[in-house]
């Protein structure tokens, strides 16, 4: 029996959440296993040969991950893991059904990509569980600021280097590997440098300021960070011809600049910059061009009279209806190569499991940027503030740049869906992503620790017989 | 900080809402349409991933559906003797889309029609395989096989029709194509149905001669200029002396002469002896003395000038023109502007068999569900009432009176009435061409009329004046009737 114990009133810590985190991963494990085991019967007719090791090796990821989490992050936010293992583990089921399709599982397209991506998952709840046991604050992170701008502005600049893929440079390619997209990473690291940057900077940036017309406008040498930064975002648009990772970017930066100045100004100047940058670069990229166009055409033929893969994704999304088609039984392969796989998985949601799968699926996106927020919410550090809004602000505008492009809302560009597509580095770069925000929610809603016990009250300590 | 940061929370939400709407918006609203577009591959992979319904004849059917391991597509169309049934089926092509009946009916075939929604609700809560209908033709497998042999390699077409119901029996055309041989979608399909294309191949063998194409009916057409004249009192007795000059001058012109084929008595024929020697000079003057107007009146009653005749394929319009006195004298014997379909040909011959009745030609007789359950029936219907009961037997006589002794004897069948007309209609600028043998002509039983039928034979190889109607296309005519009259007993 400990001294302290002799206090009536004490702390009540928040609950840590570690039970319903448990309960919900018991079914962001099932309903994918369910799911495969749907995929199988609906092609063959019969329980497909592999599911028990799918079922065992999502289990004992989601198993170690929810350990791990109750070990060393007890506090942590209980939703996004159950969010990002369901997700993650619907991706699989989905690119092991694409595999499937003979069609576009070919060898020159890459043949199967389950099993590879298996890998790439379980590598990327690896390093979830490396940032949560050695990252004990997030406010380390704060001490690589300047480090964090120069490899982000690296794993930026580095895909100039390399050969374009698909129509657009964000390949870096390692012989023996494979290809790897640094953007996925360089947009947690990004967020990092500005989090640091703008701790530092946002009282200059949001006082330092002239009143005119009813906005605060910034003092001209203030203007200099956004100014770079809107450049290079344009840069990566010119020079690696990709639309998404430039908004991404630009968009990231604003909304973290916004949140650390208060400055609705900010917000002006970035939707005016980013608005010129967009139809400037149009006017002559005709990549770009390429895309609008068929954004405002969906469903024209090419020119070689053949259906377009804009047009596909149009029919799949279309043929699955409010119910879909059940799973393994749509065609959304019709979209061909390997690109079902990866920037269109959501047609094949929507085709297979209908609108209300899609819904479902964006939801479950919405939670997961939401609790992200809430997290920045709960944050007692601006830092960690900034961190938290940075990362779910990265994510919230890559799901809808993805998805809006996908469903045909904005144009189309090439990234991935997190957890959901095909592809090492999303998914890596994705588990992290959540790690870091689970590590800054853990920190939030940890209960104070108890204050040092005083030794005056130990002097008065009634000794009990 | 967390003003900013609420502020941002909404607008994260306002962007999920944004993509719930868009795909409400695409998946919803607008799904039906792009689960339908005809771009959309998956209409083509549905309608081919069971079984086609069959077309059916004299309750075989004469289509049929294979699997085929190739590709999205799993069933093939396949044809039994395709290039017999072609006129009739048309063609259902993985790669070229379908024609005729196989379009048609595309609903019944590929079981996806309105009609077969009782069925298709049954199949879909006992699990049963959803499957397409069949259609059941109304045509005859013996006449069609005595048509399409009669033909054999010559350029041509039969159309046989049953004159009390209107039932189409036979429909043949030469030369004619396998739509086996493009029913599916890989390049050898390409290519036979790239070689079959008139661009390719001149004679057009997917041409339906038999109700696509017209011709200038000639002499035929007789046997609706002598019902014009029998219905408008022009004369009233078939052996009476009609007046006719020979030699006679077309009307308004500076002494054409209406010209006869050889040296036959025409001069101030009765109208048995002008069909029977098939006197141009008799009917000439006919058409003149009643005029376009009345002329082009009975035509259309015949089924002329109605671009509607649907079997249910539609039939091409066959022409009565509209013209002046020397064009109308000579359309009155079948030339000038005058163009028919064998169809129409075979309607004319139908209404004179069926006492001036004509019966609007169907070759549908039924549509049935995969469960054989009929859902639609054909009943015969009433086209048009081209001659009175009395003048109809009075055209019957005299072309009964051809067969037996004038230009049609080819065409006799013992111990049958057969009722006919020959034509030999010119064809090209100044008759250059080979001209067109043409044969109307019904037949009579103890049990009725069940057969009346209609041959033309293009451009062949026979010597140019041997090409008379009644030596090539009578015999055809002729065997085509024996085959009904053979499946009716």
């Amino acid at each position: 029996m400990s001294s302290t114990n002799t206090t009536t009133v004490g702390t009540i810590g928040a609950p840590s959440r570690r039970n319903t985190e448990l309960a919900m991963l018991l079914f962001a494990v099932l309903i994918p296993v369910f799911a495969y085991v749907n995929v199988g019967l609906a092609k063959d007719g019969s329980v497909p040969a592999g599911v028990l090791g799918y079922a065992l090796g999502l289990g004992l990821l989601a198993g170690v991950a929810h350990l791990v989490v109750r070990k060393w992050a007890p506090y942590a936010d209980p939703l996004m893991l159950p969010i990002a293992t369901l997700l993650n583990g619907l991706g699989l089921v989905f690119i092991w059904r694409l595999d499937q399709e003979p069609a576009i599982t070919t060898k020159q397209l890459g043949g199967a990509m389950a099993p590879g991506q298996l890998m790439w998952s379980t590598l990327g709840v690896g390093l979830f569980l490396a940032v949560l046991v050695f990252l004990k604050d997030h406010r380390v992170l704060q001490r690589y600021t300047y480090i964090s701008m120069v490899v982000a502005l690296a794993l930026l600049i580095a895909p100039v280097f390399f050969p374009a893929r698909f129509g657009a440079r964000i390949w870096i390619t390692i012989p023996g590997i494979g290809g790897l997209q640094p953007g996925e990473f360089a947009k947690i690291i990004i967020a990092i440098f500005f989090a640091g940057y703008l701790m530092v900077k946002r009282d200059a940036l949001a006082l330092a300021s002239r009143r005119f017309m009813g906005m605060y406008l910034p003092r001209g040498r203030d203007l200099g960070p956004i100014l770079v930064i809107w450049a290079l975002s344009l840069m990566i648009l010119v020079f690696e011809t990709d639309l998404g990772t430039s908004l991404l970017f630009f968009g990231l930066f604003v909304v973290m600049l916004y949140v650390a100045t208060e400055r609705t100004s900010w917000i002006v100047f970035g939707l005016l910059l980013s608005g010129g940058g967009a139809v400037a670069v149009a006017t002559f990229e005709s990549h770009v061009q390429v895309r609008v166009h068929n954004w405002l055409n969906p469903l024209e033929l090419a020119s070689n009279g053949g259906v377009t893969e804009t047009a596909q994704s149009m029919y799949s999304f279309g043929s699955g209806g409010i119910m879909g088609s059940g799973l393994g039984q749509g065609y959304s392969r019709l979209i061909g190569g390997i690109a079902p796989k990866s920037d269109y998985i959501l047609a094949t949601v929507g085709e297979e499991t209908g609108l209300a799968g899609l819904m479902g699926v964006l939801l479950l996106y919405g939670l997961l940027i939401e609790r992200g927020i809430r997290t920045a919410l709960a944050a007692r550090d601006p830092f960690g503030k900034l961190l938290a809004i940075g990362l779910s602000g990265a994510f919230a505008l890559q799901v809808f740049v993805v998805a809006g492009g996908v469903t045909g809302l904005i144009p189309l560009t090439g990234m991935t869906m997190p957890f959901l597509a095909q592809g090492g580095s999303s998914v890596i770069a994705n588990w992290a992503l959540v790690a870091i925000l689970l590590r800054i929610s853990d920190t939030a809603r940890r209960p104070a620790p108890a204050p040092a016990p005083s030794t005056d009250a130990e002097m008065t300590q009634v000794v009990r017989p | 900080m967390n003003k900013p940061l609420r502020r941002v929370a909404i607008f994260c939400g306002l962007l999920v809402l944004a993509l719930l709407i868009r795909v409400n918006w695409v998946q919803f609203v607008q799904g039906d349409q792009l689960k339908n577009d005809p771009h959309n591959r998956r209409v083509a992979i549905e309608r081919y991933s069971k079984p086609r319904g069959n077309i059916i004849v004299d309750g075989k059917a004469v289509t049929g559906s294979t699997i085929t391991d190739s590709g999205d597509f799993k069933y093939k169309r396949t044809y039994k003797n395709g290039k017999m049934w072609a006129p009739v089926t048309g063609y259902a092509s993985q790669a070229f889309d379908s024609n005729q009946l196989e379009k048609l009916n595309d609903g019944i075939l590929s079981g996806t029609d309105d009609k077969l929604f009782f069925s298709r609700t049954v199949d879909m809560f006992t699990g049963g395989k959803q499957a397409g209908g069949n259609v059941v033709t109304t045509l005859d497998a013996k006449a069609q096989k005595a048509a399409f042999e009669g033909l054999g390699n010559k350029k041509g077409a039969v159309a046989a029709i049953n004159p009390e119901t209107g039932a189409i029996l036979a429909l043949a055309s030469t030369p004619s194509y396998d739509p086996s041989t493009f029913a599916g979608n890989s390049n050898k399909d390409a290519e036979a149905f790239n070689a079959l294309q008139k661009k390719n191949d001149p004679d057009d063998p997917m041409l339906n001669r038999a109700l696509r194409q017209t011709y200038p009916p000639g002499s035929t057409f007789k046997v609706v200029t002598a019902s014009a004249a029998l219905e408008n009192g022009l004369y009233n007795d078939v052996d009476a002396d009609t007046r006719s000059p020979l030699p006679y001058t077309l009307p308004d012109t500076s002494g054409i002469e209406l010209k006869n084929e050889g040296n036959i008595p025409c001069e101030n024929a009765s109208l048995r002896k002008a069909l029977r020697y098939s006197c141009n000079t008799v009917f000439g003057k006919i058409s003149a003395d009643l005029g376009n107007k009345k002329m082009k009146a009975e035509a259309e009653k015949f089924g002329f000038n109605n671009s509607k005749i649907d079997t249910p394929v539609r039939a091409a319009e066959s022409i009565f023109p509209t013209d002046n006195r020397p064009q109308n004298a000579m359309a009155g014997i079948g030339q000038a502007s005058n163009r028919a379909t064998p169809l129409q040909m075979a309607m004319i011959a139908s209404a004179v068999a069926n006492g001036g009745k004509l019966m609007k030609p169907y070759m549908v007789e039924q549509l049935e569900a995969p469960n054989l359950n009929v859902v639609q029936q054909h009943t015969p219907q009433v086209m048009s009432h081209p001659l009175a009961p009395e003048n109809a037997q009075k055209v019957q006589s005299i072309m009964e009176t051809v067969v037996k002794e004038g230009t049609g004897t080819m065409a006799q069948i013992p111990g049958v009435i057969v009722g006919g007309k020959t034509g030999t209609a010119q064809h090209g600028e100044n008759n250059k061409d080979n001209p067109y043998a043409w044969f109307i002509s019904y037949a009579k039983t103890s049990k009725g009329t069940p057969v009346a039928v209609a041959v033309v034979i293009e451009g062949s190889d026979t010597l140019r004046n041997d090409i008379a109607g009644g030596k090539l296309a009578a015999p055809i005519a002729k065997s085509v009737m024996e085959a009904v009259i053979e499946s009716n007993k």
